[in-house]
């Protein structure tokens, strides 16, 4: 048994350039895919609780789509298919392109998760709160800005706090998509200096400084700001 | 329309106006399918030959059949190491020594902070750097593994979730009639935390049939690989063999989704139980006012 597998932190110092690198491209990746998910969603739950049948059919129909199809097929079907096979590009230089297309992949997939988070925030929102505001003789602009959204905004603190952290995580997969992230550079590492225990703890706590402030900001958020029922 | 907390009952106006809306609306779904569908056109990508393989039932015997079974041979072994872990780790974690409970802790939190990717990356590579070289983990066990433990985490906070969901009365007349601590957990807590958690259980399964799709890029041959790599190569029919395979896949999980969403009515009415159907656990720290929202991606 060799124990440099187990004790030598060493590449993780001589790598350490491309290590942030790589942690840079995570987080730009998720902050991009993270605020057009966040739009995508909104206009996706508005059509899924919009008064017209269709639309609300056309939603469901994206949603229940989207969200029961691996990430990784979508993925796969943006950069080898879109891109490469039809020649969609967002622009002529490789990095730039997967790069979009990897946030168009994961943006979409993330945002039927925002669509449905946000459904369910306006499900807690209980009947009589609307009809309180509409006896009260409030516009149907004044219902939803005063009281609905408001609601139903603070109750989805914590599960989009949680979306947030699952698609930092998921940009592991845009490696499918030919756009390296810090996942692409610790596979790289595996090959170069084996797979040890060091390297992996590394790339863990990376990911982990990433994810827990994150989810405890959330956690805090949500609670500071919860609904008194 | 349902009643909506958003929308009062429309009057003659709102219906007048709710007509125009959906006439507007089914013709922008309509420009926007024309585009969709033009653009493949346009790019061959509807052509008959990239089609026609689905028609043969060599393609579906050769290619995507064993590639289903592959995928779901992952998921149910996944499944069922990923339960076994979630009750005993979910268990560990609510119990009364000190060092399992932070250990189990420790063990659920680390796994569910992480990304699965570099976790099966991990399961694939480090053995073999460990032991010199003179073993290797097969892409399949790879696979296995990585779902187990993280699945297997997030199973262990819905049994926590589950236990605790029970009311406290049912354990502390348990104890009152003098049965054990392990007696109350098995006659009296188990039982009932079972229905409250069998729905959560199931929509997690979902995740986990999906991300068996990971197995692309370690090369494990899954559905995915025999679809897109194998048999789309022969064709050149990459989209059209992804449009097929995204459709397998959805209706399984659609098909996994209906039973979790009857579970779940069930367990809202069950009278076996005194616990209400718990919700899958927000990331690590995330869990602020409970919403009943979730989030499994």
């Amino acid at each position: 048994m060799d124990t440099s597998a187990l004790f030598d932190f060493s590449p993780l110092v001589q790598e350490l350039d491309k290590i942030l690198l790589g942690f840079w491209a995570t987080i730009r990746l998720t902050l991009t895919s993270a605020v057009i998910a966040l739009v995508l969603g909104t206009i996706l739950v508005a059509m899924r609780v919009a008064p017209t049948p269709v639309l609300r059919w056309a939603g469901a129909a994206y949603v229940n789509v989207v969200r029961n199809t691996p990430l990784t097929l979508v993925l796969i079907l943006c950069a080898l298919g879109l891109s490469d096979t039809m020649q969609l590009t967002f622009s002529g230089d490789p990095t730039t392109n997967y790069f979009w297309w990897a946030v168009a992949g994961l943006s979409v997939y993330t945002a039927t998760f925002v669509c449905e988070a946000l459904r369910s925030g306006i499900n807690t929102v209980s009947m009589g709160q609307a009809e309180a505001a509409r006896a009260i003789g409030l516009t149907f602009t004044q219902t939803l800005r005063l009281v609905v959204l408001p609601q139903a905004f603070r109750s989805v603190i914590s599960p989009l706090g949680s979306i947030l952290i699952a698609l930092a995580k998921n940009t592991t997969i845009v490696i499918v998509a030919s756009y390296l992230d810090a996942a692409a550079q610790m596979k790289q590492m595996f090959d170069d200096y084996g797979g040890t225990i060091p390297i992996f703890l590394g790339f863990a706590f990376g990911y982990m400084v990433l994810t827990l402030p994150t989810g405890f900001l959330f956690g805090w958020l949500a609670k500071r700001l919860a609904v008194a029922r | 329309m349902s009643t909506n907390v958003l929308f009062d009952a429309p009057g003659p106006r709102a219906r007048l106006r709710n007509n125009a809306l959906t006439l507007l609306s089914v013709a922008v779904l309509l420009f926007i399918a024309y585009l969709v569908i033009s653009t493949l056109g346009e790019k061959g990508q509807l052509d008959a030959a990239k089609w026609e393989p689905f028609l043969r039932g060599d393609t579906w015997t050769g290619f995507i059949l064993p590639g289903l079974v592959g995928t779901l041979q992952a998921a149910v072994v996944a499944a069922v190491l990923a339960v076994i872990f979630g009750v005993l780790f979910g268990l560990g974690r609510l119990s009364d020594h000190r060092v399992i409970r932070m250990v189990c802790g420790g063990v659920v939190e680390f796994f569910r902070a992480i990304p699965l990717l570099i976790l099966i990356f991990f399961v694939q590579a480090g053995p073999a750097t460990l032991s010199g070289y003179t073993m290797s983990v097969p892409a399949f066990w790879a696979v296995v593994i990585g779902l187990t433990l993280y699945n297997g985490s997030v199973l262990a906070e819905i049994v926590r979730a589950g236990i605790l969901a029970v009311p406290k009365g049912q354990s502390e007349a348990a104890y009152a009639i003098g049965l054990r601590k392990s007696q109350v957990m098995r006659l009296v807590l188990v039982p009932q935390a079972t229905t409250a958690m069998m729905p959560a259980i199931v929509s997690q399964m979902v995740v986990l049939l999906k991300d068996t799709a990971l197995g692309w890029i370690i090369a494990y041959e899954d559905l995915l690989n025999a679809g897109l790599k194998q048999f789309a190569v022969n064709y050149g029919n990459l989209i059209p063999s992804a449009i097929v395979l995204a459709l397998i896949y959805v209706l399984i999980n659609l098909a996994l989704g209906a039973l979790a969403h009857r579970l779940e009515r069930r367990s809202r009415r069950s009278r076996t139980s005194a616990a209400g159907p718990v919700a899958a656990p927000p990331a690590v720290g995330a869990g602020g006012a409970g919403t009943g929202a979730t989030a499994t991606l």
